[in-house]
């Protein structure tokens, strides 16, 4: 496999983030968020290059990204599905919509699928709990009021 | 009782439309504010308001910007707006956000020329697609409106207001944190003192507050502390905005003023429990607040009358949870909740978030003991008051709130050996 690169219109849109901060390590967070959007995830060789960006070291990368949970260091599937399973998502039948999906794709959270299109990850409330239960396919707007007797149509939508 | 709403726009209005908030008299507050008062003037008005901070902890928003140096000193000053959002059960500051973001914009400008700050970073949860991109596009039109940048409202005094993004870490919701993260670090909170005031973002003196409090500041600044105090309680003003979950017919945000019973919240509002079935237990403000059981369903919302029921108002964020649901496994539920996002700093929440996770979920299978129970409260009693924040005092209060208003569930799992509720939700 070849080593990744950070793309040009990626690095662009770091140094436009920095400008935002009076120091540009400030841009650490939003600067993942663009990389894991153009590859899906953020590879210690990726990591290493954004530290050389913003002039920190690759531990200080490191540690970022193995504490927030959105970030993933090893690849995810290409449609990452985050189910909410806290309190509200969970009195609306949470557990239900996890087991249908993982039946359905033939795999479990944490897991993905052979072809790499799919994977599955239970999360912590998604702040949509008027609107439970609610899935997060990446980072793209929410999928609200979801059901566990039609999870084909969700997954029809994510394609 | 209809009471206008200020914060959220009437069905068919789109106020993201620049022209469409102003055509509502949007951003005249900020432009007098900034021309005719002075910044003392600007925090007298929001003290004479009496409104407190909606982000949980309900303190003065005045006082909190009068603890700011004056401006002028050898540092800038900061505004960290804090739209994090990821206390369970609260999902109210995304209304804002995604439906009325100008009104938040023109609270941070007022804020921007009460403490004197350079800047206002608005902070929002990674999660939260929509909001940032609405609110993104907000900031631009005020920026191409020139109610934002180098001369805002056409004074020599440079404010901004940038958004930013979290990535999934409910702890980045924690004043402190939030800085931590906002600087690109690991969101584990301060010790204070300093305060944020002292030392802040980028070591700088820092006022936090939430999205719906500077919402708040732009009405006020509008129409008026005096008329602010007309709405809500004499020690909990003016409207806020409820989010109601869990087993309602109508889900949902509702704005409404503080006091308002809790019986018209679910029973008007929000159209009743499911189903017709009876309640059977309400989180009054996000799970970090100990339960309220159905008895006490005629209190009012406010922070007076809460801490008298033995809970707080937190959030807003109201879970209701009729006659099926388990309150051993609500409680395993939230539990594990707090052990995940434990920053991991402190030995009594990181220790203790886990053993009331293992401990609940033991009694949530039936394999638990009597012992077990007392535990949970000892565990308790040792993470209260004892870390760098909120977070261990929160866990507890959510582990010991059920044990405490439920006791006899709990035992009936140890007794039987499992669950007596076969019909509840599965964790």
């Amino acid at each position: 496999m070849s080593a990744l690169e950070i793309s040009p219109s990626v690095r662009e849109a770091i140094a436009e983030e920095v400008k935002k901060y009076p120091e540009p390590r400030s841009a650490l967070l939003m600067a993942l968020h663009f990389i894991q959007a153009e590859i899906g995830h953020v590879p210690v060789g990726i990591q290493r290059q954004v530290a050389e960006l913003l002039g920190i070291r690759p531990i200080e990368v490191r540690e970022v990204v193995t504490f927030y949970p959105m970030y993933h260091e090893h690849p995810v599937g290409r449609a990452n599905i985050r189910v909410c399973v806290n309190i509200a998502c969970a009195l609306a039948g949470a557990r239900e919509v996890v087991e249908g999906i993982e039946a359905r794709l033939g795999i479990r959270p944490g897991e993905r699928t052979a072809d790499g299109a799919y994977s599955i990850e239970e999360v912590q409330c998604l702040g949509s709990c008027g609107t439970a239960v609610c899935v997060q396919v990446n980072n793209d707007p929410y999928i609200e009021n979801v059901r566990p007797e039609r999870l084909d149509d969700l997954l029809q939508t994510i394609g | 009782m209809a009471h206008e709403p200020y914060l959220l726009p009437p069905p068919g209005a789109d106020w993201r439309n620049l022209e469409a908030y102003r055509q509502i008299g949007g951003y005249e507050a900020a432009r007098r504010a900034v021309h005719e008062m002075a910044p003392e003037q600007v925090i007298e008005e929001v003290k004479e308001s009496g409104l407190r901070g909606r982000g949980g902890a309900g303190f003065s928003t005045g006082q909190k910007w009068s603890f700011m140096p004056k401006p002028g000193g050898p540092k800038p000053s900061y505004i960290a707006c804090n739209g994090d959002e990821s206390e369970p059960g609260t999902f109210k500051d995304r209304q804002i956000l995604e439906r009325n973001p100008h009104l938040l914009i023109e609270g941070l400008a007022i804020a921007g020329h009460a403490i004197g700050a350079r800047a206002a970073y608005v902070y929002i949860r990674g999660e939260y697609t929509t909001a940032f991109h609405t609110l993104s596009a907000a900031i631009q039109q005020a920026r191409d409106a020139g109610f934002l940048g180098e001369r805002p409202f056409g004074i020599e005094r440079p404010f901004d207001v940038y958004a930013m993004r979290g990535a999934g870490a409910y702890i980045c919701g924690e004043e402190t944190g939030m800085i931590e993260s906002a600087e690109g670090k690991k969101g584990q909170p301060r010790k204070r003192p300093p305060f944020p005031a002292v030392y802040g973002l980028w070591g700088c003196p820092t006022t936090v507050n939430n999205v719906e409090t500077m919402a708040q500041v732009a009405s006020i600044l509008r129409r008026g502390a005096s008329w602010f105090k007309t709405l809500g309680m004499p020690t909990s003003t003016g409207h806020t905005l409820f989010g109601v979950s869990g087993h309602v017919e109508r889900p949902g945000v509702y704005e409404l003023p503080l006091g308002t019973t809790l019986r018209e919240i679910i029973y008007e509002h929000a159209g009743g429990v499911r189903d017709g079935r009876a309640l059977k237990a309400i989180i009054p403000g996000g799970v970090s607040m100990p339960v309220l059981s159905a008895e006490q369903v005629d209190v009012r919302m406010d922070h007076e009358s809460l801490k008298q029921a033995g809970t707080l108002l937190g959030t807003g964020g109201i879970v209701v949870m009729d006659e099926t649901a388990c309150m051993v496994r609500a409680a395993t539920v939230i539990a594990r909740f707090f052990r995940h996002e434990s920053c991991g700093q402190c030995t009594q929440c990181r220790e203790g978030t886990g053993w009331f996770h293992k401990l609940l979920k033991r009694l949530d299978t039936g394999q638990g003991t009597m012992d077990d129970l007392a535990t949970i409260d000892r565990v308790g009693g040792y993470m209260e008051g004892q870390t760098i924040c909120a977070l261990s005092d929160a866990a507890a209060w959510a582990a010991t709130g059920f044990l405490r208003r439920f006791r006899p569930e709990f035992e009936a799992h140890v007794r039987e050996g499992r669950c007596p509720l076969p019909e509840s939700f599965r964790p």
